[in-house]
This record gives structure tokens, sequence and C-alpha cells, in this order.
């Protein structure tokens, strides 16, 4: 009992100071990735439209643990050098906003094409219509979808540990290399991920809830 | 007010319309009767341009445009003009009913907040759903949505309303609410083009008709004239075929 109490708030404090804004800020950014790419789908921006294809092609198609090997350890090579957050930061948003790009995407094209005729006839432009109307609709329907994404990326970030981001695994491999409680540890950490798991869960029912009373349903 | 001349539109190999012609003066309710397939719905998506025509001129107060070939400024300001109500009523699903009213007026003409409410609730209430304006469209019945469909419509004071089939996806008894709201906009002199399966309205609302087929207008007369005596022996065939399957 007296290792868990010990390393208990030694791996939860990274957890909080690390995991958790890599995770959001990630997001966040991964969320302007995906709606930018899925519009300039939706609305077949030329030139672009090929472009984002060719860069959810890539990302989706290489593993995220080669992506992180590429951008912290194979950039300097040209002379990029990323401090490690930063890095991780780069790689989580850049692969999470290819499958979100996805996500919203289809949502937007579920969005019925009677919505964007009953905009222009009312007089709004293209745009007005995409943003007032179609959008608002698509990100309703994403939102359970992107909140998966979500709860997926938070764990996935103990791989940042692989580019020596001191999150929360990083943090728990170093006890265990000291103490050698390998069983112990890991399910310690294991149990922290699925607190914020289950955090995230209820906040997304939250969400859910909300989003449907905004419709009046 | 409104002038088509020679409309023509095809989807692939299958002709639509087929040098399609008519006239609508200010006032005028013109009802467009035909069989499903006609072409009926085409047209008027035509006319507003959610379809671009092969060919064909719009000529509209006195201003004529190239239906294949106008401008996104002219389309733009065309339909400011104009208004169209949905078969299906397209309401915006993520808006109240007040909000689907103003949004073409805050948004599509910049007109201040305060007015556009105003002039929103105003026409909410003419249609009857003065009590339904906080509403999303999935806590409405299909008549109540047609209706906010409707007030969306005559909210922005438009030229012309398009009709496309208002009344076939109602419940019957739902059909009624909806057909009295457009009688009483014809009888205020509203400029209406209806398509539409309702013989007792084309009868007694409109003041003209026009009959469709295989994308041609088969006839064309004054309502009074069209049932007194249909000069096509088509059209007599289709008023038959009609009025059997519905109960007046
Ligand atoms: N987007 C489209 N693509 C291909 N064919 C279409 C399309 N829209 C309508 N049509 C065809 O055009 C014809 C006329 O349709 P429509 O204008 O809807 O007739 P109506 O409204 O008189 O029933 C039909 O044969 C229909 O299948
Ligand atoms: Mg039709």
């Amino acid at each position: 009992m007296g290792v868990v109490t010990d390393s208990f708030f030694k791996i939860l404090i990274p957890g909080i100071t690390m995991t958790i804004p890599l995770t959001a800020i990630s997001f966040a950014l991964a969320m302007v990735i995906a709606v930018t790419v899925a519009l300039v789908q939706y609305a077949r921006v030329p030139v672009l439209t090929p472009l984002a294809r060719f860069y959810i092609w890539i990302i989706r198609g290489t593993p995220l643990l080669v992506q992180l090997f590429v951008v912290f350890y194979g950039l300097p090579n040209l002379g990029i050098r990323l401090e490690p957050f930063p890095a991780a930061v780069m790689v989580f948003s850049i692969n999470e906003g290819a499958y979100c790009a996805e996500t919203v995407r289809s949502a937007l094209e579920s969005v019925p094409v009677g919505q964007l005729e009953a905009g222009f006839c009312a007089g709004l432009s293209y745009l007005q219509t995409v943003r007032r109307i179609i959008l608002p609709q698509a990100l309703r329907t994403a939102f359970p979808p992107l909140s998966n994404s979500l709860i997926a990326m938070m764990k996935d970030t103990s791989l940042a540990a692989n580019i020596t981001v001191t999150e929360m695994f990083m943090a728990t491999q170093r006890l265990a290399a000291r103490n050698f409680e390998y069983l112990t540890l890991y399910l310690e950490v294991a149990f922290i991920y699925l607190m914020f798991s289950t955090v995230l869960t209820r906040l997304q029912s939250w969400g859910e809830k909300r989003l449907k009373a905004g419709l009046g349903e | 007010m409104l002038e088509i001349q020679n409309l023509t539109k095809t989807f692939g190999t299958l002709t639509v319309l087929d040098g399609v012609s008519l006239a609508v003066e200010q006032g005028d309710v013109v009802a467009i009767l035909g069989p499903s397939g006609s072409g009926k719905t085409t047209m008027l998506r035509c006319l507003n341009f959610l379809e671009t025509a092969d060919s064909g001129v719009l000529t509209f107060d006195g201003e004529a445009f190239d239906m294949r070939t106008i401008s996104r400024r002219d389309i733009a300001r065309l339909r400011k003009k104009t208004a169209f109500v949905f078969q299906n009523y397209n309401l915006f699903r993520n808006k109240t009913a007040l909000e689907n009213v103003t949004e073409g007026l805050i948004i599509g003409r910049h007109m201040p907040k305060v007015q556009a409410i105003d002039i929103a609730k105003k026409a909410l209430t003419k249609v009857g759903l003065a009590d339904r304006m906080d509403h999303y469209p999935v806590q409405l019945s299909g008549g109540q949505q047609q209706r906010v469909g409707i007030a969306r419509a005559i909210a922005t004071n438009p030229e012309i309303i398009y009709f496309d089939e208002p009344t076939s996806a109602l419940d019957p008894e739902l059909i009624g609410e909806v057909l009295a709201v457009m009688r009483q906009l014809a009888e205020e002199g509203m400029t209406m083009l209806v398509v539409t399966h309702e013989l007792n309205f084309a009868k007694n609302v409109s003041s003209k008709v026009l009959f469709m087929e295989d994308g041609s207008i088969l006839e064309e007369a004054s309502s009074h004239d069209f049932f007194a005596a249909p000069r096509e022996g088509r059209v007599r065939e289709f008023l038959r075929s009609i009025s059997t399957d519905h109960i007046y």
C-alpha cells in the first residue's frame, strides 16, 4: 500500500501539468485544423481540396509514433529543433486534425441540401448559410464522434514519453525504474488514465444533453 | 413583373423543361398543375437559380437576365426580392421559429435586430403562430412548420413568392390551416406562383392556371376558364384522375 500512496501524486501531478495541457492544447488546435480542412472539402475549394485530401491521406496512413519521431528526432537533420512539448503538440494536433476533419466533413455532408437551399432563398450568401446553418448542425452531429476522438487522443499522449515529454507515463516509468514495482505502478497510471477518461465521458454526455436541448429535442 | 422565355433544362439526356414561357403580373396568383414528373419543381428551382437552366431569359421588373450565364451577384440580388416555400418546409433546424424568420432579415439583409424581431413577430402572428415563436422545428407539427415557412417568406417583403406543393407533405387535417394562410396572402394582393395539387385552391384562389406536362405548358387559362372548359383532352383526364383521389 505504501508504494501506491507514495507514488500516486508523483504520477498524478505530471498528469495534471503535462497530460492535460498537452491534450487540451493539441485538441483545440486539431479542431481548428479539422473544421478548416472539412470546410475546404465541403465547399470544394479548388487547389485546396486536393491538398486537404493529400494531408489526410499522409497522416492517416502513417503511425502516430513514427510521426512523433520524424518531427522530434528527424527534423533536427534539417536544422529544425523543437522542444519536446511543442513537438508533441504539433504532431498530436496535426494527427488528430486529419481524423477529426473526416468526422466533420461527413457531418457537414449529412446536413440535408435543403438547409443550404433554404438559406439561399432567405437571402443568405453561401458563406453565411454555411456558417450559421450548416456548420452548427454538423458540429452537433459530429460532437459524439469528436468526443471519442478526444478520449482516444488523451490516452495516446502517453506516446509523447518517447520524445522525452515528461507526461504521466514517462513519470511512471521513471518511478518504476527506481523501485521495480512495475505491476503496481503501471496499474496505477492506468487507473489515473481511466479517471481522466471517465471525466471526459461524463462531459460528453452532459454536452450531448445540452446540444439536444438546444434543438428543442 | 416576372416573365420567362423559352426556359429549357436537361438532366443528362432527360429533357425536363422544354421551352417553357410564362408571364406573371403583379398581384397574380398563378397555380401550376400537372402530373408528377412533369417538371414543375424543376421550373420553380430554375426561377430561383437552385438549378441552372440550360437556356432561357428571365425578366424581373423589366430587367432581363440570361438564366444560364447570370452572375452570382444578380442571383443574390434577385433572391432577395423573392421567397420560396418548400414542399418539405426546410426550416433551419438549429433555429427557433422566430430565428427562422429573422435570419434572412438580420443576416441576409443587415436589418437592425430590433426591427427584424418586430417584423418576424408580426409575420408569425399573421400565420397564427404567435404562441410558438420560441419553438424549434422538431417541436412543431407539419402544418405549423409550413406556416413558419410562409412567415419566413413574407417577412422579407418579397415581390413574388414561389410555392412548391406547400401542402403535399401534410396530413390531410393540417392542409386547411396552410391553405387558409395562402388564401389570405392572395387576398392581400401578394404575387404568388403556386405548384399544387389542390384543385380547390386553384379554382377559388388563383387567378390563372398553368397546366404542365412533359416539360411544357400544355394549357394556360384564367382560373375560371380552365375549370369551366379545359380545352385539352389531357387536362380533362388529369382533372378527373386527381379529383377522384382527393375528397373535398
Ligand atoms: N437533380 C435531378 N437529377 C436528375 N433528374 C432529375 C433531377 N431533378 C428532377 N429530375 C427529373 O426531372 C423530372 C421532373 O422532375 P420534377 O421537376 O421534380 O417534376 P414535378 O415537380 O413536376 O413532379 C423527373 O423525371 C425527375 O426524375
Ligand atoms: Mg415536384
